[in-house]
């Protein structure tokens, strides 16, 4: 027997009701599960302390300041080069085989594996560069797979900007350059922002790569001494850093302190949080940036 | 805009700079009186890490080598023996003996190392606590690692399938397993499981019915079930004495002989305070009160 | 040198333009360093703007072109240091070929030892496609919500929660999946709850993101005149979304799906963590099996480089390498199609 097409149009409407809530439902039940887990064990002395290898009441404060750091350092040397080779795509690139050539190299480069990329950071940075396992070759590392998507921001920015505007912008008389770095990368920066936070937070998550080249330690860091030549210096670029996910993945396997599963979990909290302060933080941002410029003009 | 450009690049610049910078004051192993100055990188063994850096830091705390930098890397004993051969790190951690490593046309990169042993580490044959056994022998050990027997009703338990936790076949565990608890290969049996972490390992045999796998000692808690291999108990005292079979050396590889800060560095993991204090702490046994010793070759003489 | 770069730009034509620029402008002018520079006379003001314009535009072509340049020099590097690496197992330790593509056995330390890849060849594509055939049907009733049933409610909670569901490093879901999904699995199947079943629920959360954002967008591309037809010809939400909607966002969907393919087949710690990395093809999904990526985790760390042990591995990596070519090269062809 058929149904009838409203019965149908019922049924159908049910199920996506079921499986969107579904959805939601496993997002909001892993949320909650790992911060359920781990939220008990957060506690100003946990985020701050150094671990401890055999003894209970380890923290992560070191690791914690290695994903900034790394982060930082990576950010450092893609914002720059993204946003040049953004603008490119954007503004320079005459359509023709090249610039097919480089978007399918951007395309390409943002869809390699994150373990092929550590481990080719593995055999040029640390060995054949000699940087050893270092944050600087995880920053470069990193790099190769946030660059492709600073490329892309940059050049949806950027061609999202009001014809009006860059048009003004040229009969003013301003070069191409000036009109870009002038009026065209200002208005497109909110989206660039947004996007460029987002992506923040995915290298702030990256493991597989870090394992072959940020390394798996954390030395002994003097968190008085800021002259990054020292080597016990946070700032120090060429020290090894455990960074946190690669901390979960040491703890889960490795660990033998007693309270090594509060430690995962409370890490993984951590981890989480993080990550959704960067999505709440772009989105906010985004949106500030996006009132004031727009109420300001 | 530009200016901030031009901002960031020179950090970049500078930043590449103190790289240059510090990686110059690396290794100079200054003599000048009693103090030590320079810097050690350690790489290699994810399960001999926490050993090396627990020590490392309390070598760092003392007086005389406070200008000192230890700095202790995992990897795995594959890379930390890549490392130290290809002179990126001072010394290489490893579970196994270079010589197993280095095979065929890599042979003399291995001789080239010169061997510390700093600790002995045990293994005890592990099973999920749902099994009444605690005694396998030998043979029956094989019989189960290379596929012959796959129920427990077979070495006298319940009717019960036997499910493997395995090592990766690269694994200087298994290694160590194979070549002294089992005498032979194991098979990678289908179905059976690998995991090369020992809390992964210790995780799996403890929640899965019919489980069994190996760990060091320092690893063992209640959550899993230690078996007896032909009767013996696997502690240290029967490691030491020789009796229980399946243990390695920890191994300190260096390029050559050791330099004088890698050196002093080395005499104070075998020193009896680090022995007897961190290395047993870590549940390793100390290299000191081994009674017997045993070379590559696996021959052992008393000492 | 910039001064002959743009010789003599007839200085009528943007003389007046500039100084309202300027006028218009002045903390601006102050920023840029070489307009700054030479705040003398009178005479050196304009040369000084003119040359900082004509510098500025070779500055900004070239220093763009760099940022490509960069791009270029490290998928090159990418692509040769991972061949070289991956082709001397063929071509220094004498494996063949075809024993790695189609061989089953793997035992690089065995005695004696083979090297066939396929059980982790199989496992990688069964994991990523299982996968994806979970995330579809589920990524395309979340963009059917999104844009249809409840356009503001999605916006609002749906959107970023599915961002979110793409920010959680996989080290958590691996952690997950090793404490939640492996036990329900053991309770409720044969086998010990690790394999490929695990592997692909895991990445099927993994992925979710990727295909939804891709068909979330495709949806709310379509024409209005496509919906509102079906509607006004007395069709149910149901059969619009049926025989108008799914037919017009079936290429984008298939886009989304190889994306997504593309990402579980490359992603390694969460798989390894759940699957159970045994080298063998194995005979049901609830059965310990291996993939590329959890291999490679596995065994790089504990073999020596330059051995046959380990470039083996850089030839597992070099397949993994060539498979994304492959991906991006089926994704170009479907939205060439979807374009036509």
């Amino acid at each position: 027997m058929r149904m009838s097409n409203k019965t149908a149009d019922r049924v159908a409407t049910a199920v996506f009701y079921f499986f969107a809530f579904l959805i939601i439902l496993i997002l909001a039940g892993l949320i909650g599960f790992i911060l359920y887990r781990g939220l008990s064990h957060i506690s100003f002395g946990f985020l701050t302390s150094p671990p401890q290898t055999f003894k209970v009441g380890g923290g992560i404060g070191p690791q914690l300041f290695n994903s900034l750091f790394l982060l930082v350092l990576t950010m450092i040397i893609t914002v720059p080069l993204g946003i040049g080779a953004g603008i490119y795509m954007a503004e320079y690139a005459r359509p023709g085989r090249f610039t097919d050539f480089i978007r399918l190299v951007v395309e390409v480069l943002s869809s390699f594996p994150s373990i092929v990329v550590g481990l080719f950071g593995l055999l040029v940075f640390v060995n054949y560069f000699g940087l050893k396992f270092s944050l600087l070759a995880g920053a470069l590392a990193l790099t190769v797979f946030n660059l492709p998507l600073m490329v892309r921001i940059t050049e949806q920015g950027i061609r999202g900007v009001p014809r009006e505007q860059k048009e003004a912008g040229l009969a003013l008389g301003l070069t191409r350059w000036k009109t870009i770095v002038k009026i065209m990368l200002p208005v497109a920066l909110p989206t660039i922002l947004t996007g460029t936070i987002l992506a923040a937070g995915r290298v702030f998550g990256e493991a597989a790569a870090l394992l072959f080249t940020a390394g798996m330690s954390s030395p002994r860091l003097d968190f008085t001494d800021w002259n990054p030549f020292s080597p016990v210096s946070p700032l120090n670029p060429l020290r090894p850093a455990e960074t946190l996910a690669v901390h979960i993945w040491k703890i889960n396997s490795e660990g033998i302190a007693p309270d090594a599963a509060q430690i995962a979990a409370g890490a993984s909290a951590v981890l989480i949080l993080t990550v959704l302060l960067f999505n709440l933080g772009s989105r906010w941002l985004g949106r500030f940036l996006y009132r004031k410029l727009t109420a300001s003009r | 805009m530009k200016k901030t450009m031009l901002v960031l690049m020179t950090t970049v610049l500078a930043l590449t700079l103190a790289a240059c910078g510090s990686k110059n004051d690396a290794n100079s192993g200054g003599a000048e009186g009693a103090s030590l100055s320079g810097s050690i990188l350690a790489a290699g063994s994810t399960a001999m890490q926490p050993l090396v850096e627990q020590v490392s830091q309390k070598f760092m705390a003392e007086s005389e080598y406070s200008g000192v930098t230890v700095q202790v890397q995992g990897g795995g004993s594959g890379t930390g023996l890549t490392q130290v051969s290809e002179g990126q790190a001072d010394i290489g951690n490893s579970d196994i003996f270079a010589g197993e490593k280095f095979t065929d046309a890599d042979a003399d990169k291995g001789k080239e190392l010169i061997d510390h042993q700093v600790a002995v580490v045990a293994m005890a044959t592990v099973v999920n606590k749902n099994i009444a056994i605690d005694d396998l022998s030998k043979q029956q050990l094989v019989d189960i690692f290379t596929g012959k027997v796959t129920n427990w009703s077979e070495v006298g338990g319940a009717d019960e399938k036997i499910v493997i936790v395995n090592r990766p076949s690269s694994s200087g565990t298994r290694k160590t397993f194979e070549k002294y608890g089992l005498g032979t290969k194991s098979e990678d049996l289908p179905g059976n499981i690998q995991e090369d972490s020992s809390g992964t390992v210790k995780k799996l045999v403890g929640e899965t019915p019919g489980a069994i796998g190996y760990l060091a000692l320092s690893y063992l808690d209640d959550s899993v079930k230690t078996l007896k291999l032909d009767g013996v108990e696997a502690t240290p005292d029967n490691v030491k004495t020789g009796e229980y079979p399946i243990w390695a050396y920890q191994h300190m590889y260096t390029k050559g002989e050791p330099n004088e800060v890698v050196k002093a560095f080395l005499d104070y993991m075998v020193s009896d305070d680090i022995q007897k204090t961190d290395v047993t702490d870590l549940g390793y046994i100390s290299i000191n009160d081994m009674q017997v010793t045993r070379d590559e070759a696996g021959t052992i003489t008393k000492k | 040198m910039k001064a002959t770069l743009d010789p003599a730009r007839p200085g009528s034509e943007g003389a007046e333009p500039t100084s309202r620029a300027e006028a218009s402008s002045e903390p601006r002018a102050e920023a840029s360093p070489a307009s700054a520079a030479p705040s003398g006379g009178t005479p050196p003001r304009p040369t000084a703007r003119r040359k900082s314009r004509s510098g500025g535009e070779w500055f900004g072509k070239t220093y763009t072109l760099i940022c490509v340049a960069v791009l270029i020099v490290t998928i090159f590097s990418i692509v040769y240091f991972v061949a070289s690496k991956g082709l001397s197992t063929f071509f220094v330790n004498g494996v063949s070929l075809k024993e790695f593509l189609f061989g089953t056995k793997w035992a690089p330390d065995g005695e004696p030892q083979s090297f066939g890849a396929l059980p982790f060849i199989t496992g990688s594509f069964v994991t990523s496609i299982l996968a994806a055939c979970i995330s579809a049907p589920l990524a395309f009733c979340a963009a059917i919500f999104m844009t249809e049933l409840m356009p503001k409610f999605g916006k609002r909670v749906m959107q970023p929660v599915i961002e979110l569901l793409a920010g959680i490093p996989s080290v958590v879901y691996g952690f997950v999946g090793l404490t939640v999904i492996v036990p329900f699995f053991r309770a409720i199947f044969p086998g010990q709850g690790l394999g490929l079943a695990a592997g692909a629920v895991v990445l099927s959360i993994m992925i979710l993101p990727t295909i939804t954002t891709i068909a979330t967008d495709a949806m709310s591309n379509l024409p209005r005149g496509l919906k509102e037809g079906s509607y006004a010809l007395g069709a149910t939400r149901w059969q619009t979304i049926s025989r108008s909607i799914l037919p017009a966002v079936i290429p984008s969907m298939l886009t989304g799906v190889v994306l997504g393919i593309a990402r579980a087949f490359g992603e390694a710690l969460a798989v390894q963590m759940v699957i159970g990395n045994a080298p063998h093809i194995p005979s049901s999904l609830f059965e310990s099996a291996s993939t590329l990526t959890s291999v490679i985790t596995l065994s790089m760390g504990n073999t020596i480089m330059g051995q046959v042990q380990n470039n083996v591995l850089w030839s597992l990596a070099l397949v993994l390498l060539v498979m994304t070519f492959v991906f991006v090269a089926i994704v170009r062809v479907l939205e060439r199609r979807s374009l036509r």
